[in-house]
C-alpha cells in the first residue's frame, strides 16, 4: 500500500465513501467448456465508474468471468454459460439483447495489443463507422482525435495517422486498442491482463491512462500483477480454482483480507 | 548381367558394407577400449553409403553414356553408299540396331555359336531368314556393310557392358573397403553420414530444377527452329489460325490467346465468388463437424480427372446451354461453346480457391476476430473489413493460381468449347485455347519438320511464359502484402 501517493489514498477513501451504483451484476454465474466446469456461482458487483481488479492465480477464471461480461465467450462453440448478469438491470443474457449492441456498450481490450491491418485512423474509426456513430467525415475525424487523445496517443501519432497501425511499439499498440474501444463510447472497458505484453515504462502510462478513464467509465481489469490491482483499483475481487474467494476494496483487500487464501496469493505464497 | 542383377550386387555389397563397418566399430572400440564417437549404426552407415550412392551414380551416367557414344563409333561404319536413295542414316542405323538384337537371341537360342558368328558374311548366309525364325522381321535383305555395322556394334556392346560391370562393381568394392579401413572409434561417422545424406538431398532438388532448365531449353530450341521457318511478327501479331498441310499455312497467335483467355475469364467468374464464399462459410460460419466433412467433401471436385469434367461439358452443360440460352436467344446453335467450357472448368476451379482460402482465411490470427467482435461488429462486417483485407495476399495467390490451372487445362476445353479458333465476343459460339491446338499440330499428320508441327513448341512456350508471368505475380503478391499483420 505505500505505493500509493498519500493524495491518491484519501481519493479512494472518498469514493468508497460515496457507494457508487452498481452497473454490472453477475448472480450465480456458472461456466462450462465442454465438461469441464470453470466457475461456480459467481456473485459479484461491478460499480459504477470505478476500476474493479479482478486477480487470482492462472486458470482460477477471472478471464472468463470478463469475457462473460460481453458475452465474447459466444464466440467459442463448447462454452455455455448459466446464472445472470445484468447490466443497467437488463439481463445480458436475455435472448432479446442483441449482443453486437451489448459489445458496444461492453469494450473490451485484449491481453496482447491487436490492432487490425490496417491505418491508426482506420483502426479507431472501424467501430463508429460500423455502428454509424458519424455522419460526416468531419465528425469521425472528431471521433478519431478525441479518442486518441483520451488514449493518450494524439501527441505521439498526430503526424502519421495513415502509417500502419502494426508498425507501433507494443505500448503504442494497445492505447490505439484502448482508443479503438473509447470510439465506440462504451459504458464499461474489459481489460484482459492489458499490460502483460508489456515493458514497464508502457505499463506506467496504460496504469496511469486507466486512472483518467475512470473518470467517465466502468473499467473491470484483470491482472496479474499485484501492484497493478493495487494502483490502479477501488475494489478487487480474489478468484481462485473458478471461485470468488473474497471482494472488497482493494486497500482493505491488500492489508487486511477476510480469507487466508487471498492473504497467501497476495503475499505470494502460491500462485 | 543385365543393370538389374547389377543393381542387386551393388545392394548386396551395400547391406555387406553396413555389417562389416558396424562389426569393425564395436571391435576396435573393445580392443582399444575406446569410446565409440558415434552410436554403431553410423559406422556400417558410412560404410554403406560409400559402397552404394556412387557407385550407383557410375551405373546411371553409364548407361546413359554408352549408347550415345556407340552409336556415334558405329555410324560412321556405314558407308553412304550403303544407304538407300531418299532413306536417312537413322533408319539405317535402326536396322543395326535390331540385327545386333537379333543377332544375341539367335546365339541365346544356341541355333548360332558365337565362332559362326564371327566368319558369317551377309552374301553367303540368309540372315533375313533366319532372324524371321526367331520374330525378327526385316524390310529387305541386309546388305555386307549393315550386317558389319551390326557385327561390331554387337561387339562394341559386349565391352561396354562388361566394362562397365567391372567398373561398377570396382566402385563399390573399392570405396566400400576404403571407407571400411577408416573406421576407428575416433572417427566422426555421425557427421560423415549427415554430410552424405546433405549432398544427396541437395543432388534430389538440383533433378527437379535441372528438369525445368531442360524442359525449357527443348522448348526454346524448337521455338527457335519455328521462327527460322516462319516469321514471328506474323506469329504474334496475325488474327487468323489456319494451318495447311501443303504448307502456306497462316499461324497466328491471337485468335488461340483469345480463346484462352475468355475461356479462363468465364471460368474464374464463376469459380472465384463461390470459392471463395464456400471458405468464408467454412472457415467463420460452419460448425466444427461440418466443417471436417464438407472440405474434404469439396476437395474430391478437384480429383476428378477433367476427362470426366470434359465429358459433362459434351453431354450435359453443353446441351442445356444450347438448349435452353442460346438457341431461345438466337446466339448460336452449338453444343460446344466458350461458355460450356468456362462454367465447368469454372466448377472444376471451386476446390483450388475455395480450399487454398479457407486456410489462408484460418491463418488470420484469432486476436483479429476478438478485436472486432468486441467493438460490436457484427460476423459479417467481420469477415469483410477485418478477415478479408487480412488475408487479401494469400487469397490473391489462390486466384492466380486456379488462373495458371485455367490457362493450361485442355481436355475440358476440347470437349467443351471445340477446336474451331476464332476471335469473337459472343460466348455461345465454339472456340479453341492455345493447349487444344499444341495437341493437335503435334498429333497431326504433318512432317515432324514443318511449321505447323514446330508451331506447337511456340505456342508451348508462349503459354509457359504467360503462366509463369502470373506465378511471379502471385509470389510477388503474397511477399509484398505478407507481413501486415506480425
Amino acid at each position: 500500500m505505500n505505493m500509493l501517493t498519500e493524495a491518491a489514498v484519501e481519493r479512494k477513501l472518498d469514493t468508497m465513501d460515496e457507494q457508487p451504483a452498481i452497473k454490472m451484476r453477475g448472480e450465480n454465474v456458472t461456466v462450462h467448456y465442454g465438461d469441464t466446469q470453470a466457475l461456480f456461482d459467481v456473485n459479484l458487483d461491478v460499480p459504477e465508474k470505478q476500476v474493479i481488479a479482478l486477480i487470482g492465480p492462472s486458470g482460477c477464471g477471472k478471464s472468463t468471468f470478463l469475457r462473460c461480461l460481453n458475452r465474447m465467450n459466444d464466440t467459442i462453440d463448447i462454452c455455455r454459460v448459466g446464472g445472470k448478469i445484468t447490466l443497467d438491470d437488463e439481463n445480458i443474457y436475455d435472448p432479446r439483447i442483441d449482443v453486437v449492441e451489448l459489445r458496444a456498450r461492453v469494450g473490451m481490450v485484449f491481453q496482447k495489443p491487436n490492432p487490425f491491418p490496417k491505418s491508426i485512423f482506420e483502426n479507431v474509426a472501424y467501430g463508429p463507422r460500423i455502428h454509424g456513430l458519424a455522419s460526416a467525415k468531419s465528425d469521425l475525424d472528431g471521433i478519431v482525435e478525441t479518442s486518441l487523445q483520451k488514449a493518450g496517443l494524439w501527441n505521439e501519432v498526430k503526424d502519421r495517422l495513415h502509417a500502419p497501425g502494426t508498425g507501433l511499439s507494443g505500448g503504442q499498440q494497445q492505447r490505439l486498442c484502448i482508443a479503438r474501444a473509447i470510439a465506440v463510447s462504451p459504458e464499461v472497458i474489459l481489460m484482459d491482463e492489458p499490460c502483460s505484453a508489456l515493458d514497464p515504462i508502457a505499463t506506467a502510462k496504460i496504469e496511469e491512462l486507466i486512472d483518467e478513464l475512470r473518470e467517465n467509465y466502468t473499467i473491470v481489469i484483470v491482472t496479474h500483477s499485484m501492484q497493478q490491482a493495487a494502483r490502479v483499483s477501488q475494489r478487487t475481487a480474489m478468484f481462485h480454482l473458478g471461485n470468488l474467494v473474497e471482494e472488497g476494496p482493494t486497500d482493505k483487500m491488500f492489508t487486511n483480507p477476510e480469507e487466508k487464501r487471498t492473504q497467501d496469493y497476495i503475499t505470494g505464497r502460491f500462485g | 548381367m543385365t543393370p538389374g542383377v547389377l543393381i542387386i550386387i551393388v545392394l548386396v555389397l551395400t547391406v555387406a558394407g553396413y555389417v562389416l563397418g558396424r562389426r569393425r566399430a564395436l571391435a576396435l572400440a573393445k580392443r582399444d577400449g575406446a569410446r565409440l564417437h558415434s552410436l554403431p549404426g553410423y559406422y556400417g552407415q558410412s560404410v554403406a553409403l560409400f559402397a552404394a550412392v556412387p557407385a550407383l551414380l557410375l551405373l546411371a551416367a553409364w548407361l546413359f553414356l554408352q549408347p550415345l557414344l556407340i552409336e556415334n563409333q558405329v555410324s560412321t561404319q556405314i558407308p553412304n553408299s550403303a544407304i538407300p536413295e531418299g532413306g536417312a542414316r537413322s533408319l539405317v542405323m535402326a536396322d543395326v540396331r535390331r540385327i545386333a538384337d537379333g543377332l544375341d537371341r539367335l546365339v541365346e537360342a544356341g541355333s548360332l555359336g558365337e565362332d559362326d558368328l564371327a566368319t558369317m558374311r551377309a552374301d553367303f548366309s540368309d540372315i533375313r531368314g533366319r532372324l524371321a525364325s526367331i520374330g525378327v522381321a526385316l524390310g529387305s535383305n541386309v546388305s555386307p556393310a549393315v550386317f558389319q555395322a551390326a557385327k561390331s556394334y554387337r561387339s562394341l556392346n559386349g565391352t561396354g557392358s562388361l566394362l562397365r560391370n567391372t567398373a561398377v562393381i570396382g566402385v563399390s568394392l573399392g570405396l566400400g573397403f576404403l571407407a571400411w579401413r577408416r573406421v576407428r572409434p575416433s572417427m566422426r561417422a555421425r557427421n560423415t553420414s549427415e554430410t552424405f545424406i546433405r549432398a544427396l538431398l541437395m543432388g534430389s532438388s538440383l533433378i527437379a530444377i535441372l528438369t525445368t532448365f531442360g524442359i525449357v531449353g527443348s522448348l526454346l530450341f524448337e521455338t527457335i527452329h519455328f521462327f527460322r521457318m516462319y516469321p514471328a511478327g506474323e506469329f504474334f501479331l496475325s488474327t487468323v489460325w489456319n494451318p495447311q498441310f501443303r504448307g502456306g499455312s497462316t499461324l497466328g497467335i491471337l485468335p488461340l490467346l483469345w480463346g484462352t483467355f475468355y475461356v479462363s475469364f468465364v471460368a474464374l467468374l464463376l469459380a472465384v465468388p463461390i470459392g471463395l464464399m464456400v471458405a468464408v462459410y467454412l472457415a467463420e460460419y460452419s460448425s466444427k463437424t461440418l466443417r471436417s466433412f464438407a472440405k474434404p467433401a469439396i476437395e474430391v471436385l478437384a480429383g476428378i480427372p477433367t476427362i470426366v469434367y470434359g465429358l459433362f461439358a459434351l453431354i450435359t452443360v453443353g446441351p442445356l446451354l444450347r438448349d435452353w440460352i442460346a438457341q431461345p436467344l438466337g446466339l448460336g446453335s452449338s453444343s460446344s461453346s466458350v461458355m460450356t467450357a468456362g462454367l465447368v472448368m469454372g466448377i472444376m476451379l471451386i476446390p483450388f480457391v475455395s480450399s487454398l482460402s479457407d486456410d489462408i482465411i484460418n491463418a488470420v490470427p484469432q486476436a483479429m476476430r476478438e478485436g472486432s467482435y468486441g467493438l460490436g461488429a457484427t460476423q459479417s462486417e467481420t469477415v469483410r473489413k477485418v478477415i478479408m483485407p487480412a488475408a487479401l495476399p494469400g487469397i490473391v495467390g489462390a486466384v492466380l493460381l486456379a488462373a495458371s490451372r485455367a490457362i493450361g487445362e485442355t481436355m475440358i476445353v476440347v470437349m467443351g468449347a471445340g477446336a474451331a479458333a476464332r476471335l469473337g465476343l459472343n460466348p455461345f459460339e465454339a472456340m479453341t485455347t492455345v493447349t487444344v491446338k499444341i495437341v493437335s499440330q503435334l498429333t497431326g499428320d504433318t512432317e515432324f519438320a514443318s511449321p505447323e508441327t514446330l508451331v506447337a513448341f511456340a505456342l508451348g512456350l508462349t503459354l509457359f511464359v504467360f503462366t509463369l508471368g502470373l506465378n511471379i505475380l502471385a509470389l510477388y503478391i503474397v511477399r509484398r502484402y505478407r507481413e501486415q499483420y506480425e
